[in-house]
């Protein structure tokens, strides 16, 4: 079966982009194929800096044919009649169409339309230019005299030809004609711009291939890598080195050149006394070079390895001569902001902090470590670290990013500070607090453990968090701008993985207060009894979490004096950063495999704030669940609850007052008093283990309630004829309902 | 090029570096012009690029610009910046298909072989956001170091470039640091000359670095320098609505897009210097330039309806 070739040559393409254009490419071109019915056996797509080609292998050599009849009108139909059925069956006279009868209709026309199967090359040139015009780019630029018209050519750079050739392997495969704005396809195409900038003519892939390779071109971005990596690898052991691997500077690299030499350079050893990070940092983005460490000590040696894009005619002594110069100027560079760099201690940096504004609403730097600091320092006993450490690591976190090396190289923040801090001699904790406070930086990224760093990572978190709920800049969406979802999956995991206890409402409730400048953490606390007061009344219509406008709306209506105001809306603010929190944490902990309505079932309770107790108590509710007693249990719940929900619509009340114990006493059955005793003692028993965070000691006390619980459905009549007793039975069914929730909102649960 | 002079040799001189790349450049049928006299912080300042890369007409020019970034200064300390340098820069409307050879063929003008060189076009996209320009294009390296910019401008002064003007820009003095192999920028020669007639670049510039930085961080009169600024804000403006067609006649011409385009360059310049000085807050930085970008703006736009800007006569 014939093989598709498409080249599309153009000037330099970057290299971040070349990957997904040539997928894109592929996606597109057999996308419409497919959709037009041709099937194919494979396809594979390639780039290099200046081309995207694309080999689709096994393509018929036309599309299927199609066959249709279509009914027209009776014979002696009308003359008009007749004329439209020819127009639109596309027949030139009545006599080409055959007649057919059946019993109701009598004799009718019939057209019976065929149409061959279009060939391969035709639709080809059809929807080639057009995915060329359309083509996906990044970014995109139009060029050259054609620019003088509006709708010209966007492509990546300027695009300069196009090799398309369609045909079996056996024979010499035809060219599909086709043009994209006054760029006519060919079977002519360049090698590598320097080694063999002549033109080459291609047949099909499996020459195209070889032909362009011999022409100084690998088309394959992943045998280049492996070239790359391969002589790399060769180069450092011939010296006794080994490479330090970097794939993303390997993909770029793959991306510059069309045939990859690699060489072999060197600096003073001198440079050496930098930070091995800032000299890899320096090579790697100024130079895009690899660093290369002695196999023996794992120490950084004064070795780099470029990539060229030349078989030099001196052996490349030219080009590693003039890469040198240009690492050496960049580790001078360096070397002299590590140096003066040390000159200042990080302290005396603070003063130019205000020069930096966070945000323009959320102040500069220095006003957001004066806060970081303070809540470090808050923070300390509760993580377990010194407080003062704490407090003085927060207030040096960023003072490295006024250093020269962080100005030049802003991925080197708190590293940099950290060597800063060791050398003007702080504990070690505050220097390492210092680097690690910026993480975790992910899901995947490693979670600090040192109190210090804890207490800073998470100081540096909640302040940017409450910063922005504070001025209502919440992620929407895919809009995350301030990677606020990375900061409370950083807080739920610091918390979580270092075993902490922290209640949440109370860690947000000062830095929320602080923030609106005129807010006192007393008004703040008021503020939080007053929409609790709220809750019962105004809230009730509103399901458990009553969302920031609900609540802002009903401070508005209730006309709340403004001095307090601000301090309700900042709680209410609070409340919804909890949620937010919420909803990260049962992102986090169903990627964990939990399950969601365990979680649900838990945070329906009211005053769940504390991120490790939260997880605890969705475990041991798992766990029980799994028991017989806690199945059976579920089932007695479920049962009392329908009951209760639907006598409860019926008599238009709730029984929501606790059972009276005289009626149990003096009317009750033997089932029905058991079932008040055990009741009693089972509810107090597990809130008792909740209060000590025993969830397990919980589930145990709620289990008890199985065989009462059963025992009741089976020998007591709910609907009693005697009203007081009847509802005295549903006040009953009502504390079983009360019981669950000491440990969760049985309501949720599934299955 | 054999009858030439020792020391016109690009390699050895850096006049003879400019001089080779003007001769090149003319030979592509560029017009070849003097620097701009105003301060300017870059070659795309000057008119011929700015303003002639807006509208239907051909155009391809070469110069020498020297630009003025207050802010790099180092008192002639640092052997790699300077707050005063010279761009070579080349401007082709339309950009031909073949630029990207003429532009290796200036390399090898000034001596750059490429059988030897390892050249490479990495992305570079460029946008001034002072001008409300931007392009994309590459930084061109030779052995690792970035020895020019190449541009598709795709918007100027917040118009779309119809049709697409190529711009070349070549930091000269870094360019030749590489040729002449040496490590300072002071050291290079100027002159080609060898002896006592040896003229180098420190020599020429050295005092100059410091004085100007001086008063670049130290003394510039920022009283002066902001009332400047309004002034040439306030002047771009009135020339503007000056020139601007008269309704009820004939010529839909508008008269002043050059002189009013002065006062642009000049705001942005007092912006450079004021910015140096350190008295414009991150805040305030932002409203500064983006009030030279409705200056240029506007410039554009009366441009566009002048002669040059491809308004018929």
């Amino acid at each position: 079966m014939p093989d598709l070739l498409l080249e599309l040559f153009s000037e330099e393409i970057p290299a971040r982009m070349q990957r997904r254009a040539a997928e894109d490419l592929k996606k597109l071109v057999t996308d419409a194929l497919v959709e037009r019915g041709f099937l194919y056996e494979g396809a594979r797509a390639f780039a290099t800096p200046r081309r995207l080609a694309l080999h689709v292998a096994g393509l018929p050599v036309k599309g299927q044919d199609v066959r249709e009849e279509r009914k027209g009108p009776r014979v002696g139909s009308p003359e008009a009649a007749i004329q439209g059925f020819l127009k639109g069956a596309g027949l030139a006279s009545i006599e080409q169409a055959k007649i057919e009868s059946d019993p109701k209709k009598g004799e009718f026309y019939v057209a019976v339309i065929e149409k061959p199967g279009r060939s391969t090359p035709d639709v080809l040139a059809e929807i080639l230019p057009t995915i060329i015009k359309s083509f996906p780019w990044p970014k995109s630029m139009r060029w050259g005299a054609a620019s003088r018209e509006s709708g010209s050519l966007r492509w990546v750079r300027p695009l300069h030809s196009i090799v398309c050739t369609f045909g079996p392997e056996t024979e010499d495969p035809e060219v599909v004609r086709f043009d994209v704005d006054g760029i006519g396809s060919g079977d002519v195409t360049k090698g590598h711009r320097f080694l063999a900038p002549d033109e080459v003519r291609v047949k099909r892939f499996d020459d195209y291939a070889p032909t362009l390779e011999r022409a100084k071109v690998v088309i394959d971005t992943d045998r280049r890598k492996d070239m790359i990596l391969h002589d790399a690898k060769d180069l450092a052991f011939a010296q006794g080195l080994e490479l330090v691997e970097d794939e993303g500077l390997l993909e770029e690299v793959a991306g510059l050149v069309e045939w990859p030499v690699v060489l072999m350079g060197s600096f003073d050893e001198a440079f050496l006394d930098i930070p091995p990070e800032v000299i890899r940092t320096t090579i790697r983005a100024n130079q895009k070079c690899f660093v290369l460490r002695d196999s023996a000590t794992g120490k950084l040696a004064n070795k780099f390895l470029l990539t060229s894009n030349l078989i030099a005619s001196d052996g490349g002594k030219t080009i590693v001569g003039g890469n040198e110069r240009v690492v050496r100027a960049r580790l001078s560079d360096a070397n002299f902001f590590w140096k003066t760099d040390q000159q200042v201690k990080l302290e005396d940096r603070l003063e130019k902090l205000k020069s930096i504004v966070f945000h323009e609403k959320l102040g500069t730097q220095y006003e957001r470590v004066e806060r970081i600091a303070a809540l470090s320092k808050e923070l300390a006993p509760i993580v377990g670290a010194d407080p003062e450490l704490a407090e003085r690591a927060a207030r040096l976190a960023k003072a490295d990013l006024v250093t020269e090396m962080v100005g030049e190289f802003p991925e080197l923040q708190g590293l940099m500070g950290r060597y800063y801090a060791t050398l003007q001699g702080e504990h070690a904790s505050v220097a390492a607090a210092i680097e690690e406070h910026y993480k975790p930086l992910g899901p995947s990224d490693r979670v600090p453990t040192d109190p210090v760093s804890v207490a800073v990572a998470l100081a540096d978190k909640i302040d940017t968090l409450v910063g922005f709920w504070a001025i209502d800049e919440k992620p929407t969406g895919s809009k995350d701008p301030y990677a606020l979802r990375r900061a409370a999956l950083g807080v739920i995991r610091l918390a979580l993985e270092n075993n902490l206890k922290l209640p949440l409402i109370s860690l947000l409730a000062k830095p929320f207060a602080r923030d609106a400048k005129d807010v006192l953490f007393e008004e703040f606390m008021q503020a939080k009894k007053l929409v609790e007061a709220i809750d019962d009344s105004a809230i009730a219509g509103l399901v458990n979490h009553p969302t920031l406008p609900d609540l802002e709306s009903i401070f508005r209506q209730r006309q709340l004096g403004n001095s307090e105001s601000l301090a309700r809306i900042m709680y209410v603010r609070a409340l919804d950063l909890l949620s937010f929190f919420a909803d990260r944490l049962k992102v986090y902990l169903r990627d964990q495999g939990a399950r969601h309505d365990l979680i649900d079932a838990v945070f329906s309770l009211e005053g769940q704030d504390d991120l490790l107790m939260i997880v605890r108590r969705v475990e041991a509710l798992g766990r029980f669940l799994d028991t017989e007693d806690g199945k059976n249990l579920l089932a007695g719940y479920r049962r009392a609850a329908n009951i209760l929900r639907i006598e409860e619509k019926k008599d238009g009340r709730a029984y929501n007052e606790a059972p009276d114990l005289q009626i149990v006493n003096d009317q009750g059955q033997i089932e029905e008093k058991a079932l008040a005793v055990v009741l009693d003692g089972a509810k107090r028993e597990a809130a008792a283990a909740v209060e000590a965070e025993d969830f397990e000691g919980a589930m145990r006390a709620l289990s008890r309630l199985r065989q009462p619980v059963d025992a009741f459905f089976d020998k007591v009549t709910v609907n009693a004829e005697d009203p007081a007793l009847r509802a005295n039975r549903l006040r009953l069914l009502n504390s079983i309902r009360e019981a669950t929730r000491t440990v969760a909102d049985f309501s949720r649960i599934e299955g | 090029m054999t009858s030439e002079p020792a020391h016109m040799n690009p390699a050895r001189s850096f006049q003879g570096l400019i001089l080779t790349l003007q001769r090149y450049w003319a030979e592509q049928g560029c017009v070849i012009l003097q620097p701009y006299d105003m301060e300017v912080g870059a070659g795309t300042f000057h008119p011929a690029t700015t303003l002639r890369a807006l509208g239907p007409k051909s155009w391809r020019a070469a110069y020498v610009q020297p630009s003025r970034r207050p802010k790099d200064g180092r008192y002639g300390e640092n052997p790699n910046r300077l707050q005063h340098y010279y761009q070579f820069q080349v401007i082709l409307k339309p950009n031909p298909p073949n630029l990207q050879e003429l532009y290796l063929g200036s390399l090898k003008a000034i001596g750059i072989d490429t059988a030897l060189h390892d050249i490479r076009f990495v992305e570079d996209d460029w946008e001034s956001p002072t001008l409300g320009a931007w392009g994309l294009g590459w930084e061109c390296w030779c052995d690792g170091m970035e020895v020019s910019q190449f541009t598709y401008f795709q918007q100027v002064a917040g118009f779309e470039c119809s049709p697409v003007a190529g711009e070349l820009t070549y930091g000269l003095e870094r360019l030749a640091m590489y040729l002449q192999g040496v490590e300072s920028i002071y050291d290079l020669n100027f002159n080609g000359l060898e002896g006592v007639e040896k003229v180098t670049y420190g020599d020429v510039f050295l005092q100059a670095e410091q004085e100007y930085s001086r008063h670049n961080f130290e003394h510039a009169d920022t009283e002066m320098l902001f009332r400047h600024f309004r002034d040439a804000e306030a002047a771009c403006r009135k020339y503007l609505e000056a020139g601007e067609p008269k309704p009820g006649t004939n010529d839909n011409r508008h008269l002043m897009a050059l002189p009013a385009y002065d006062q642009c360059i000049k705001a942005s310049h007092m912006f450079n210097l004021l910015d140096a000085r350190g008295v414009i807050s991150v805040t305030e930085r932002q409203s500064y330039i983006l009030r030279v970008r409705e200056l240029a703006k506007a410039c554009g736009a009366a441009w566009l309806k002048t002669e040059g800007g491809g308004v018929a006569a």
